[in-house]
């Protein structure tokens, strides 16, 4: 389908950790107005519609997870997902414990959950060592664990196999976290591995939707009264039209992932081959065994903000973790667990093909203009000679 | 990460004759390491320079610099800010020795 002539061509995103929708997907969203827009619990005939285009939703996106679709719940948010998905391991388990395993540079929300005392740390370039997730697991008292497939920030893939059959040894259940790699790798969700995995659709250009998938037969269950909606994990049920889109964005990814993600990867070749001949500039993360689409860079005596600045001024929107981009103003905890450079950080995540037609336009200008935006912006800081 | 143990910084920097240091105290990334490589600029190796510093970024930057740059550092952590005490390596010829990751 045709891009509709109101939505302008998307240029110079680079910062599509969350993207414009795919165009089918809008297209699909505009639709689903007319006709989704119903309480899907409610059982006349607007709702019932709502209900069954639900369902296919929900078949769709269930195939995405290699889940049935009874294991499969929506959620606000990936991280509402993660919250619950968790939540919902440890309250099932407390008699046997409190305690949750979780690597270092899992995401946030998961690392603020009770329960997470001591990450068990990363590589230099951001990996669990499974030794010594291993050795976390033994512990007394582990309610579950979390792993991430891949991070969003850094691209680093985690030893999900391993640390999946180690947990099983232990009898403790796993959280996969897939919300960076599902819809942007094949096998993001290996077959059968975790108790429960989470996704999230915007990382394959549908809508922020939370996709919460738990195993049939793992211990869960929530604190509290009793949910209503979506497998009693939610009180209210999703807004149709945003799980409708996010069936469609998965089947438009789904139909062209194989070139999508040989695309993704030579376009990140090309941007860590162009920072890495930068003086003084570390690209980090894994080389080879990472997502496709993501990549990171730290500029030693630069400012991540002011190089963000100068990016933008030269049309081209990247992402950063460095401390004064933060509103907190702490640095991203991925690269602080990593050890590696904080300051001068430049994220790039690239948005699908079919969501930014000029992406390789764009990465072409960034491993064009790099060089000269850091020489720039080390020349304001009065770094140059440093 | 070293224990707490070691010279208080007033100690450092009291002492005639003592290390070089620099205090970045309230600065916030990525300033206390430009001032600290503006001040490790030119001193030959196994010199020590001491930065003090309370922003939480230096925390994870002084060490990442201190390896790009083939230096080693030792934290001595105080209650409001950390101590960083640089042994300068090998002087490099050039700038660069990019990636060092990869």
């Amino acid at each position: 389908m045709a891009r509709p002539p109101n939505d302008p061509p998307v240029t110079g995103l680079l910062d599509a950790a969350q993207g414009p929708l795919h165009p089918v997907a809008a297209a699909t969203l505009r639709a689903a107005l007319a006709t989704g827009w119903a309480d899907p619990t409610r059982l006349n005939p607007p709702g019932r519609t709502a209900r069954s285009l639900l369902d296919t939703a929900r078949g769709v996106l269930a195939g995405a997870l290699g889940v049935r679709p009874d294991e499969l719940s929506f959620h606000p948010s990936a991280q509402a997902a993660l919250e619950v998905g968790l939540t919902g391991l440890r309250h099932a388990r407390r008699r046997t414990g409190s305690r949750v395993v979780a690597g270092a540079t899992e995401r946030s929300v998961l690392l603020l959950q009770p329960g997470v005392e001591q990450p068990v740390p990363v590589d230099t370039v951001g990996r669990v060592d499974p030794a010594a997730y291993a050795v976390a697991l033994g512990g007394d008292g582990v309610a579950a664990a979390v792993l991430q497939t891949a991070n969003a920030e850094v691209g680093t893939h985690q030893p999900v196999a391993e640390v999946d059959r180690t947990c099983r040894e232990h009898g403790v259940p796993l959280l996969l976290d897939a919300t960076a790699s599902l819809g942007r790798e094949g096998g993001a969700v290996p077959s059968g591995a975790g108790s429960v995995v989470v996704a999230d659709a915007a990382s394959f250009g549908g809508p922020p939707l939370g996709l919460l998938a738990v195993r049939t037969g793992t211990r869960w269950g929530l604190p509290g009264p009793r949910r209503e909606a979506e497998h009693g994990r939610e009180p209210a049920p999703p807004w149709v039209p945003l799980a409708l889109a996010a069936a469609e964005a998965w089947q438009q990814a789904a139909a062209v992932s194989v070139t999508e993600e040989r695309s993704a990867r030579e376009l990140v070749d090309r941007i860590r081959s162009a920072a890495a001949a930068v003086p003084d500039v570390e690209v980090v993360g894994d080389p080879h065994d990472r997502l496709p689409h993501v990549v990171t860079f730290s500029v030693l005596y630069a400012d991540g903000e002011v190089l963000l600045e100068e990016l933008a001024l030269r049309g081209l929107a990247v992402a950063s973790g460095s401390a004064c981009t933060s509103s907190a103003l702490r640095p991203s905890h991925v690269l602080a667990a990593m050890g590696v450079l904080t300051h001068g950080n430049v994220r790039v995540t690239l948005p699908l093909h079919a969501v930014s037609p000029s992406r390789a336009d764009d990465v072409d200008r960034l491993c064009r203009e790099l060089s000269d935006a850091v020489a720039t912006v080390r020349r304001r800081l009065g770094t140059d000679d440093l | 990460m070293s224990g707490t143990e070691g010279h208080p910084p007033s100690d450092a920097r009291g002492r005639s004759g003592g290390p070089p240091v620099v205090d970045a105290r309230g600065s916030r990334c990525p300033v206390p390491v430009i001032r600290l490589a503006r001040a490790a600029r030119g001193l030959p190796s196994g010199t020590t320079v001491v930065l003090l510093a309370d922003d939480a970024a230096a925390w994870s930057d002084v060490p990442a610099w201190a390896r790009m740059k083939g230096h080693t550092v030792v934290l001595l952590e105080d209650e409001d800010w950390t101590e960083y005490r640089v042994v300068l390596g090998e002087p490099r010829t050039e700038r660069g020795q990019a990636d060092s990751s990869t």
